[in-house]
């Protein structure tokens, strides 16, 4: 993922401060829409949040850094998290990270050389019945083992580019992005 | 026109719930068909999503599991008037054993209801418990909690009543403070815990009763403003949480005057960011007001000196969901349910390598070994259970030695072990437990908030005394370094990440030592 152009990114993060400073306890909630925004929260946005909400740079800094859930890096085009919790390791879930390490050819918080998937883990998506349970986005799968992640991973990276200038329409090009 | 009932839950959604409802919608309307498609939420029998039940004059009758290439036979052999002739047929719903042997009072409408529907939400009884504290006073509301014996529902147990009273008397006056004078409510929906799911099968099957049991506190302590602190990894729950607030605002159930009775209570979503230690609950209310999600020093209590320093009710979904009921049917009608100070009914959640996994509520009381086999079926994989971590990741492993001890508090407390969140993780022989011990520390290396150095340096240090043992290095001296830091981890955390990872670690070391004393490079499995 490219850095945003600057002036762009300035504008959208004035946009997005007005629209979430006067909230209480507001730092999450802008991070939040930081990086729905972006993709990732980047360090140039730092000053602004900062300024905006009166907090020194490294509150902001150290609040990102805290939590798993906030980038200050762009990820893959997909974030693949797979639950490392127990109850998924009871129903096969070091095997399946096993595989699918392997098969990417990347660790936990790694993403592969096409830029396409982003490998986390996460400690817990709620499907602890029907387990070893993975997330995309926001969809959650349950059941996934090493063939039913090979099926995904295929799915994943077949897909067109979402966000790419979209070809001329020719009779062979007309599929278009899902 | 018939209803048919496809669940929205994430667990039927993560078996592909979502194509089997767009294939029967396609396949309605191509054949001509007279039948509504109603996205409800599920019943918590897990095994069988995605679970369609279609209407009959005798009731629900229920398909599953159900993908999308099985309906076109479905509907030639007659779903939608209850036919038994395809092997998915599983009869009435309500006579599903597993469902039939519970006694559901919180989870009453889950998987009933259409759950954004507040007309649905209003024929099976919901909102008769804000009506009828709308005409009490605030004190009479406490007592009525108090007298159900309703205690807190995310592990700590803790009376909800006498919390409640803490709150409605303490004076919110905090002269020079910004928020002085105000209360808040404050649902902790950071649901963390491994093998528990209770708090989001409620948000997505029936938000409004956590609505209404969040609106019911406020009247009881004097609070017009709620949060509700979910945790990120929860999207679909975000989605029907937040529309359910959004038409209940509309409907006069949230907002300046609650059904025209001039009270006022605000209700608002905060996403957390995917930190386990924000389910504690002075570090969530660090996370709600916008910072690292620290562990707190008690005192002062949240009660006291809570979410931007002013009182604050700070309860578990599953807590205030039992409110409405408590109110409706009078506290005694709830405290009727349970045994010795464990009163009313405890969501209980099978998950882990189970045959039969879900959601299982039910009286104080039972034995977990009755959930384990009755209810769940044994193991999934066929192989015999061996290990049972109950109450989440910082639960004890027990042993089959252990599965006869009644789910209540005190009783799981003197058998070494706690009820927690209900939930009830089962691992067949396959399991090595030395590495579910290192696991433990793992997390707690992962999650700790860093506050307390015998939780953060110590849990590192946990990962390699482990280490250490698996690879046969100095056993005997390193078995005791191990135990010598899980207590030095106990005493010396101020929360219960760093004070209970060792009961994990200590279980799976009392209850199996064998997994620790195997040559090395012979991980067993």
């Amino acid at each position: 993922m490219q850095e945003p152009n600057i002036n762009d990114q300035d504008n959208r993060m004035t946009q997005l401060i007005e629209q979430h400073q006067h909230l209480p306890g507001a730092l999450l909630p802008l991070l939040h829409a930081v990086q729905l925004t972006f993709g990732y929260i980047p360090h140039t946005t730092v000053p602004a949040i900062a300024e905006a909400l009166a907090l020194s740079r490294a509150e902001v800094h150290g609040v990102i850094s805290f939590y798993h859930g906030f980038r200050s890096q762009p990820c893959g085009r997909h974030l693949l998290q797979i639950c490392c919790a127990e109850a998924c390791q009871a129903r096969g879930s070091r095997q399946l990270v096993e595989h699918t390490r392997q098969k990417l050819g990347v660790d936990f918080h790694q993403t592969t050389a096409d830029g396409e998937i982003t490998l986390e883990p996460v400690y817990c998506l709620g499907n602890c019945a029907t387990g070893p349970s993975v997330r995309i986005g926001d969809r959650i799968l349950g059941r996934v083992d090493p063939a039913a992640m090979d099926r995904l991973l295929d799915d994943l990276t077949r897909v067109p580019l979402r966000f790419q200038s979209p070809p001329p329409e020719t009779s062979d090009t007309k599929r278009g992005p899902q | 026109m018939i209803n048919v009932y496809v669940p929205r839950d994430t667990t039927a959604l993560s078996l592909g719930a979502d194509a089997v409802a767009d294939c029967l919608a396609r396949e309605i309307q191509q054949r001509g068909l007279s039948a509504r498609l109603v996205r409800n939420g599920s019943r918590g029998l897990f095994w069988l999503e995605p679970l369609i039940e279609v209407d009959t004059s005798r009731g629900r009758v229920a398909y599953g599991p159900v993908t999308q290439d099985d309906i076109p036979a479905l509907l030639d052999q007659g779903m939608l008037e209850g036919s038994e002739s395809h092997h998915l047929y599983q009869g009435y719903t309500e006579a599903i054993p597993y469902l039939q042997n519970q006694q559901r009072l919180t989870f009453s409408r889950v998987g009933i209801t259409d759950p954004l529907s507040i007309t649905d939400y209003r024929n099976h009884g919901g909102f008769r418990g804000l009506e009828q504290a709308l005409g009490l006073k605030a004190a009479q509301i406490v007592d009525e909690v108090e007298r159900s014996g309703l205690r807190g529902r995310g592990g700590a147990a803790f009376p909800a009543g006498r919390k409640w009273r803490t709150v409605l008397e303490t004076d919110p006056e905090r002269p020079g403070q910004p928020w002085s004078g105000r209360k808040f409510i404050v649902c902790n929906a950071d649901e963390g815990d491994s093998g528990t799911f209770a708090d989001r099968l409620l948000m997505e099957g029936d938000p409004y009763v956590l609505i209404e049991g969040m609106v019911i506190a406020g009247l009881a302590v004097g609070a017009e403003t709620g949060f509700i602190y979910l945790r990120s990894e929860y999207p679909n729950a975000h989605r029907i949480l937040t529309e359910a607030i959004t038409r209940a605002e509309a409907e006069g159930y949230l907002g300046s005057n609650l059904l025209s009775s001039g009270r006022i209570f605000h209700l608002y979503i905060r996403l957390g960011a995917e930190a386990y230690i924000c389910g504690e609950e002075t570090a969530m209310l660090d996370s709600l007001e916008g910072k690292r999600g620290m562990v707190r020093a008690k005192p002062p209590l949240p009660a006291h000196h809570g979410a931007f320093g002013q009182p604050t009710v700070v309860n578990n979904v599953l807590t205030l969901a039992a409110v409405p009921y408590i109110l409706a049917e009078g506290g005694q009608s709830y405290a009727d349910f349970g045994m010795g100070r464990s009163r009313g009914t405890q969501p209980f959640q099978l998950a882990g390598n189970l045959a039969r996994g879900g959601l299982v509520e039910l009286a104080f009381g039972v034995t977990l070994r009755s959930l384990l086999y009755d209810f769940g079926g044994g193991t999934e994989s066929g192989r015999p259970l061996r290990a049972v971590q109950v109450g989440g990741p910082l639960g004890a492993y027990l042993p089959e030695s252990h599965w006869d001890t009644p789910m209540d508090y005190e009783a799981m407390a003197d058998a070494g072990g706690m009820v927690g969140h209900g939930g009830i993780v089962a691992f067949d022989d396959s399991v090595d437990m030395a590495q579910q011990a290192r696991f433990a520390m793992e997390f707690c290396r992962v999650e700790s908030c860093g506050k307390c150095t015998p939780c953060r340096i110590g849990a590192v240090r946990g990962v390699e005394v482990i280490d250490r043992i698996i690879a046969d290095q100095d056993r005997t001296d390193n078995l005791a370094l191990l135990q010598d830091l899980c207590h030095t981890m106990e005493m010396g955390s101020l929360c219960a990440m760093g004070g209970m990872t060792p009961n994990p670690v200590r279980s799976a070391l009392q209850f199996f030592p064998d997994d620790f004393t195997r040559p090395a490079g012979n991980e067993g499995g």
